[in-house]
C-alpha cells in the first residue's frame, strides 16, 4: 500500500483541492450572477411572454448557443488572449476563471430559462391581475416560484464546472486536474491519478447531495 | 357599473384576425351578481379578461364607473387592477408562499399598506373564509375548496369593488361548489361587491346570479334576469343549457310528449304561488283530468319556483287556463 501511494505528495494534493474549490466556487458565483439575468431575459423576451421581443431573443439565444456549442477545451484556448487582457495572466487559478464563466454562464442561463417556463402561466396572470408591474412579477412571483428549479440548475452548473475546472489543467489552470495531468498522465503516476479522481468524485457527490436537499427544502409542492 | 360599448376582440393567428368576441354591448349594474354562461370556446373567458384588460380590446370601449379603462396608461391600469379582484378555475396560488403570504401578496404589491395593516387584514380575511387555522400551511397542503377560499381571500385583500370569477367552481366537487357559491353570495351581500362570474354550468348561475348573459360563438345570444332566462329560454343554446342543468334529454322529452293525450301545458310558478295547492282545485272547478309528464321544484337564487308539464284531458279547458292564469301562474301551451 505504501509503495502504491509513494508518489502522492499529500500537501500538494491539499493545495490542489483548495485551488479546485476556489475555481469552482468563484466561477459558479460569476456564472450565476451573469447567467441568472440572461436566463430571465431569455424567458421574458421569448414567444408569448411578458416582454416578447423576437429580435432581442434571437440575438441573445444565438450568443448563448455559440458559447454552448464550442467544446470547452477549445473555449479554454480561444479565451486565452481575452483572459490575459482581463486578468493579466491565463495561468493558475485566476486565469482559469474567465473561461469557466464563459462556459458556465450560458449553460446556467438556459437552465434558468427552462425553469421559468415551467412556472404555471396562471400564476403570472393572477399576479398581473393584482396590478403587479413586470419587475414585481419577476421578483415577487416568477423567481420565488422557480426557485427549486433554479437551485437544481445551480447544482448541475456546479458539477459541470468541476469537470471544466479539471480540464483547465491542460492550459495550466491549476487544481486537481492540473495535478492529474502533470503527475498522473505525463509522469505515469497512477496513484496520483486515482487519488485526484477519487477526490473529484467525492466533491461531485457532496455537491449533488447538498443541491438535492436544498431543492427539497424549497419545493412546497 | 360596467358598460361595454361595441367591444370587440380578435386574435392574430398566422397573420389573420380570428374574432373571439363580436361587437358586444352590455351593462353590468353595481352590486349585482352577473353570470356569463357558454360552452368552452364561446368567448366567455375572453370577455371576463377584458374587464381588467388582461386582454386588450381590439375595438370599442369599456366604461367602469364612467371611466374609460381602455384609455388608461400602464400605471393607471395597474392601480385600477387593484380594485378588481379575480379568482381562477385552478386557483393560481403561489406554491412558494404560505396561505397568509398569498393573501398578503396583493397588498404588498400595492405598496400602500403598513406591515401592521397587512397583518390585521390577513387575519380578518382568514376569519372571513374560515381558514384561520391554515394560515401557515402551503397551498399544496390544502384541499381544492380550501385553495379557492384562499383565492377569494386574496382577491378581496385590497378591498376591490369588482370580483371576477373565471370558472371558479369548475374544478371542485358538487359539495365544495355549494360552499364556495354560498361564500360568494355572502360576500356580494355584505360588501356590496359586483361579481362577474363565468361558468359552463347553468346550475351555478341559478344558485347565485341575478342576471345572466348566454354566449355562443363569440356573441351574447341572450341576456336578462336569471328567472326569465332560466324559465323561459328563447335561444337554442340557452335551452340546451337549461335542459342540461335539469338532466333532460331533449329528444327523449319530445318522445314523451308524443305519447301523451290531450292538450299539453307547461306551467311555471314563481315565489309564493309555488306552494299553493292549486292543481287540485283547478281540476275540480273545471272538470279537467291531468297527468304530470315532468316537473321540477327548486330555487333560483332565493326565489322558489316550480315548472310542471301536464297533459289535460276532458272538462272545460278554457276555465282551467283562466283559473291558472288568475293564480299568477305562467301558462304556455306546448301542444
Amino acid at each position: 500500500m505504501d509503495a502504491f501511494l509513494s508518489n502522492v505528495d499529500w500537501p500538494e494534493i491539499g493545495i490542489a483541492s483548495w485551488d479546485t474549490l476556489v475555481m469552482v466556487g468563484l466561477s459558479l458565483l460569476f456564472s450565476v450572477l451573469a447567467g441568472l439575468p440572461i436566463g430571465v431575459l431569455l424567458f421574458l423576451t421569448g414567444k408569448r411572454q411578458l416582454l416578447e421581443q423576437p429580435v432581442a431573443y434571437a440575438v441573445l439565444s444565438f450568443v448563448v448557443n455559440v458559447l454552448r456549442s464550442v467544446p470547452f477545451i477549445i473555449l479554454l484556448i480561444v479565451m486565452i488572449p481575452f483572459t490575459v487582457m482581463l486578468i493579466g495572466t491565463s495561468l493558475g487559478v485566476a486565469g482559469a476563471i474567465p473561461p469557466l464563466v464563459a462556459g458556465g454562464a450560458p449553460f446556467f442561463a438556459r437552465l434558468v430559462e427552462t425553469s421559468l417556463r415551467e412556472v404555471d402561466r396562471g400564476i403570472i396572470e393572477a399576479t398581473q391581475a393584482m396590478g403587479a408591474s413586470v419587475r414585481q412579477i419577476i421578483f415577487g412571483a416568477l423567481l420565488p416560484e422557480a426557485l427549486p428549479g433554479i437551485i437544481a440548475g445551480i447544482t448541475v452548473t456546479a458539477i459541470t464546472l468541476v469537470s471544466y475546472a479539471a480540464m483547465s489543467g491542460v492550459i495550466g489552470g491549476g487544481g486537481l486536474g492540473d495535478l492529474a495531468i502533470r503527475f498522473g498522465y505525463q509522469r505515469f503516476q497512477t496513484d496520483v491519478m486515482v487519488i485526484t479522481v477519487a477526490l473529484l468524485v467525492i466533491f461531485v457527490q457532496i455537491l449533488q447531495m447538498v443541491g438535492d436537499r436544498l431543492v427539497l427544502y424549497f419545493s412546497r409542492k | 357599473m360596467i358598460v361595454f360599448n361595441q367591444v370587440q376582440k380578435s386574435y392574430q393567428v398566422g397573420g389573420r384576425a380570428i374574432p373571439a368576441l363580436h361587437s358586444t354591448d352590455m351593462t353590468i349594474e353595481t352590486g349585482e351578481v352577473f353570470g356569463i354562461v357558454g360552452h368552452s370556446g364561446a368567448g366567455k373567458s375572453t370577455l371576463v379578461r377584458l374587464i381588467n384588460l388582461l386582454e386588450p380590446v381590439t375595438g370599442g370601449n369599456i366604461l367602469i364607473d364612467n371611466e374609460n379603462i381602455t384609455r388608461y396608461s400602464a400605471a393607471e391600469l395597474r392601480a385600477f387592477r387593484r380594485k378588481v379582484g379575480m379568482i381562477f378555475q385552478h386557483f393560481n396560488l403561489l406554491s412558494s408562499k404560505t396561505v397568509a403570504d398569498n393573501i398578503a401578496f396583493p397588498m404588498k404589491l400595492a405598496g400602500l399598506y403598513s406591515k401592521a395593516q397587512i397583518r390585521d387584514r390577513v387575519q380578518e380575511l382568514l376569519a372571513r373564509v374560515s381558514l384561520l387555522d391554515q394560515a401557515d400551511k402551503y397551498p399544496s397542503q390544502l384541499s381544492g375548496g380550501q385553495k379557492q377560499r384562499v383565492g377569494i381571500a386574496r382577491a378581496l385583500a385590497c378591498r376591490p369593488t369588482i370580483l371576477l370569477c373565471d370558472e371558479a367552481t369548475s374544478a371542485l366537487d358538487p359539495q365544495t361548489t355549494q360552499s364556495v357559491l354560498r361564500l360568494l353570495a355572502e360576500i356580494n351581500k355584505e360588501l356590496g361587491l359586483t361579481i362577474v362570474l363565468i361558468t359552463h354550468e347553468m346550475d351555478v348561475v341559478r344558485r347565485v346570479c341575478d342576471r345572466v348573459a348566454v354566449m355562443d360563438g363569440g356573441r351574447v345570444v341572450e341576456m336578462g334576469a336569471v328567472s326569465d332566462v332560466f324559465l323561459h329560454p328563447k335561444h337554442p343554446t340557452t335551452r340546451d343549457f337549461v335542459f342540461e342543468s335539469e338532466s333532460i334529454d331533449s329528444r327523449e322529452r319530445q318522445e314523451d310528449l308524443q305519447k301523451a293525450n290531450g292538450r299539453i301545458l307547461r306551467l311555471t310558478f314563481k315565489g309564493e304561488s309555488t306552494y299553493k295547492p292549486l292543481l287540485g282545485s283547478v281540476a275540480r272547478a273545471s272538470g279537467v283530468d291531468f297527468s304530470i309528464l315532468s316537473g321540477r321544484i327548486d330555487h333560483i337564487k332565493d326565489t322558489p319556483y316550480g315548472q310542471l308539464t301536464l297533459s289535460l284531458v276532458g272538462g272545460d279547458l278554457a276555465v282551467a287556463m283562466s283559473a291558472l292564469e288568475a293564480a299568477d301562474v305562467h301558462v304556455e301551451v306546448v301542444r
